[in-house]
């Protein structure tokens, strides 16, 4: 597999601070999200009356919330969710977006121009408030939200995807490819798709940091994951309201935002580094 | 260069300083004092007195309009537009003498024709719907005797007939009440900004004690993490129903907390036409499995008052603690009615709840949560006010909701009504054949304590046939800025602008 072959080379190629730094952060936090899948603390939604908004302690290290939940679980669940749906978005936006992106920088012509402009109305929109448009015809919830930053999302990858294969199809291993009789998707996978990798590979890396953001915002905004499921967004939200007197409700789910967007963000700039 | 700028700043300062003291209100009456006022949602369902629906909308426009008699803040109903009333021995004639120099809020004076004009647009029955106010079928006439004197009778002697006559009087002119908003009360209305804001003005020429403070602006803070903020901000004076987290986190700052009650039925409110919500047995089982006091834990830190039917404790001529006790929680009972009715797996549905009602968002995540106990999956859906409005009250387009239901007029049929099967308002889809006969009973009878019993009986038919599973009349605790006091709580559903003053200004 020519793509894996790439994402290797990127491994092998370098490692420098950033890349390494970047690791170990998402790499941490995608193993709590894991773990969030089969086991937290406590159940992130059990209530318990009597440690109402209780500061962080040995049995509740991130302290309780305002229904006596335990922040730590819900954090954990906040992180699962978060990532499933950053995961979801990216692979919706990345998948289309290449899928658009190839068609149009390979064949070019009428049918580049029509796909372009298109793609450049939708861009024209900031991602996170077409996925607001989206939702709010979708109706709110985590499924929801998941295809909405999906879709939200494909015009960027789309023209990143475009730009790479307008730069390598006159190239020419292409066109001795075509002269060796390969077909057009042989091509477009096995050929071009690899030589563009690092760049995709970045922007995917930039992609995560989006989606990270623009889920927590929509849950902010109280139009995602819907409560008592737990979100970072919707836990930031809450928290807010509680800073004087129960600081942890906000800080924590707010620093893990913060940490996840830094360890993708160390690792785009690793890998674009690296290219 | 460091230095100008340094000077510039000391002068700014200087400036705001002085410019601050200046709006500090040492003002007897004048129009220059201003408070704004924190609401949790926009008034999406209208001005027209005679129409709307929202609880929330109602309190704002009691400062606006008044009916010929008007609550005090002890329930009672005192005169209003009209300074004088007198009952016929049978019950049946109602004679309102209008008061002297009531003017509206466009400076014209009030007359008998705008009563007139007023209480039949409110008993006008158009395409066999129930006229606006359903009790005005009792009406046989009404007649203006001369310009001061109106004269109102019915087919049956209605004990509670008074109540019905704080409808608000409006203008025999006005033929759009919904743009024209013109009054007779403490405050005009000036204008209002969809999903931003609602300006009030102090009326001179009020027929009563004149408002103190000058200009009232209602602000809409839809995101109930933004109260908070916005009252230590300043940006807000006064904000009403705060959730006693809100109120610990208010502590320290220049805010005095007022507590009281809010007047209303908090319920789990069920769908009675959905599945699975169309069986009793699941109903109780709800019912069962829910514990008011453990949501008056979460939400209010242990006060508020449990309440079994659809009555609360400030009606306290119709509120029967006893009912309380029909479902005390008792998770096995609710299992094996839930086994009774096929749901031995349980079942998930969803309660839509208003997202800027933070005590109902709350309460549904503690039901949420006690309903895991019996095999029950709830899924909150948290909607605006406006779309809540739209398609749960109106439109019946949900499985379950929490909401408070308000009472004004107080009585028992203006209560009961929204319950009987073809009842407006009946957005429960209840359906009684049984509570419909007893209703109808109740509002046929003459007799008070007949007339009492019977409605006490439909109150005990909802709590049998589990309607909706009641919680609570809940606590209202209110910030108001220390600089202004005056707050008035009332028995119903209200809030009285004009009560409230700058302290500065009562020492004067």
């Amino acid at each position: 597999m020519p793509v894996i072959k790439s994402i290797k080379k990127i491994f092998q190629k370098y490692h420098g601070f950033n890349f390494n730094a970047g690791l170990i952060i998402t790499g941490v936090i995608f193993i709590i999200a894991l773990v969030g899948c089969f086991y937290t603390p406590y159940e992130p939604t059990a209530m318990n009356v009597s440690i109402r908004n209780t500061a962080p302690s040995l049995a509740h290290i991130f302290g309780c919330d305002d229904s006596g939940r335990d922040v730590f679980s819900r954090v954990m669940e906040g992180i699962r969710n978060t990532f499933f749906i950053s995961t979801m978005t990216v692979l919706i936006g990345s998948g289309f977006g290449i899928i658009l992106g190839a068609a149009a920088g390979y064949y070019g012509g009428k049918f580049d121009e029509i796909l372009m402009r298109i793609n450049d109305a939708l861009f024209a929109f900031p991602s996170v408030l077409l996925a607001l448009v989206i939702v709010s015809l979708l109706g709110p919830g985590f499924f929801n939200v998941t295809v909405a930053l999906g879709i939200a999302f494909i015009p960027s990858f789309a023209r990143i995807v475009r730009s790479g294969f307008k730069s390598q199809v006159n190239m020419d291993y292409v066109q001795s490819a075509r002269l060796m009789g390969a077909g057009d998707l042989r091509i477009i996978f096995v050929h071009i798709l690899p030589n563009i990798l690092p760049v995709l590979m970045s922007s995917v890396m930039i992609g995560f940091n989006n989606a990270v953001l623009a889920e927590a915002g929509l849950s902010y905004l109280g139009i995602g994951v819907q409560p008592p499921r737990a979100s970072l967004g919707l836990m930031l939200k809450d928290g807010q309201a509680l800073l004087a007197t129960a600081p942890w409700n906000a800080l924590f789910p707010g620093l893990v935002i913060v940490l996840m967007v830094l360890g993708f963000a160390l690792l785009s700039e690793g890998i674009s580094e690296a290219a | 260069m460091k230095k100008g700028r340094l000077i510039l700043t000391v002068l700014l300062m200087t400036m705001a300083a002085a410019l601050s003291g200046c709006t500090g209100g040492k003002t007897a009456d004048t129009p220059d004092t201003r408070i704004t006022i924190g609401i949790p949602q926009d008034l999406d369902d209208g001005l027209d007195p005679h129409k709307v629906s929202a609880a929330g909308t109602k309190e704002i426009l009691f400062n606006i309009y008044e009916g010929l008699v008007k609550y005090d803040e002890t329930g009672a109903l005192i005169p209003a537009v009209a300074s004088d009333y007198k009952v016929s021995e049978d019950g049946l004639t109602y004679t309102f003498t209008l008061r002297d120099g009531v003017k509206f809020h466009d400076g014209s004076y009030v007359t008998a024709d705008d009563v007139v004009y007023s209480i039949e647009r409110c008993s006008k029955a158009e395409g066999g719907q129930d006229p606006l106010v359903p009790p005005f079928t009792n009406i046989s006439e009404i007649n203006k005797v001369d310009d001061k004197t109106v004269e109102i009778k019915l087919v049956a002697p209605d004990p509670d007939f008074l109540a019905y006559m704080t409808v608000a009087i409006i203008q025999a002119s006005n033929d759009d009440p919904e743009t024209k908003v013109i009054g007779t009360g403490p405050y005009k209305f000036i204008s209002h900004t969809p999903m931003e804001s609602v300006e009030l003005e102090a009326f001179g020429d009020y027929w009563g004690e004149k408002a103190h403070i000058g200009k009232v602006t209602l602000k809409i803070v839809s995101d109930p993490a933004a109260i908070v903020m916005d009252l230590k901000g300043g940006s807000i004076d006064m904000f009403c129903r705060l959730t006693d987290s809100q109120v610990s986190e208010l502590k320290g700052s220049n805010f005095n907390i007022e507590v009281g009650t809010m007047n209303l039925a908090q319920a789990l409110y069920l769908n009675n036409s959905v599945e699975p919500f169309n069986d009793v047995r699941v109903r109780q089982a709800i019912c069962y499995a829910i514990d008011p006091q453990e949501i008056m834990d979460y939400v209010s830190g242990g006060e508020g008052t449990e309440i079994g039917s659809a009555a609360f404790p400030s009606f306290s001529k119709y509120y029967d603690p006893a009912l309380n006790d029909n479902y005390n929680r008792d998770v096995e009972k609710a299992k094996a009615l839930l086994k009774e009715a096929g749901y031995e797996n349980g079942f998930s549905f969803s309660i839509t709840v208003p997202s800027a009602y933070t005590p109902h968002v709350k309460t549904a995540e503690v039901i949420a949560e006690e309903l895991k106990d019996v095999g029950i999956t709830a899924d909150l859906k948290l909607v605006e006010w406006d779309s809540w409005l739209s398609d749960t009250y109106t439109n019946h387009n949900y499985e379950a909701t929490v909401i408070g239901i308000d009472l004004n007029p107080v009585t028992a049929r203006n209560l009961l009504q929204r319950y009987t099967s073809d009842g407006h308002g009946n957005f429960m889809e209840f359906s009684s054949e049984k509570y419909d006969e007893v209703f109808a009973q109740a509002v046929a009878s003459t007799d008070d304590a007949e007339q009492t019993a019977l409605y006490k009986e439909c109150l005990q038919i909802l709590s049998e046939e589990a309607a909706s599973a009641y919680i609570q009349d809940l606590p209202s605790f209110v910030a108001l800025n220390n600089k202004i006091s005056g707050y008035k709580f009332y028995p119903i559903y209200a809030q009285d602008f004009a009560s409230l003053y700058y302290i500065d200004e009562a020492n004067n």
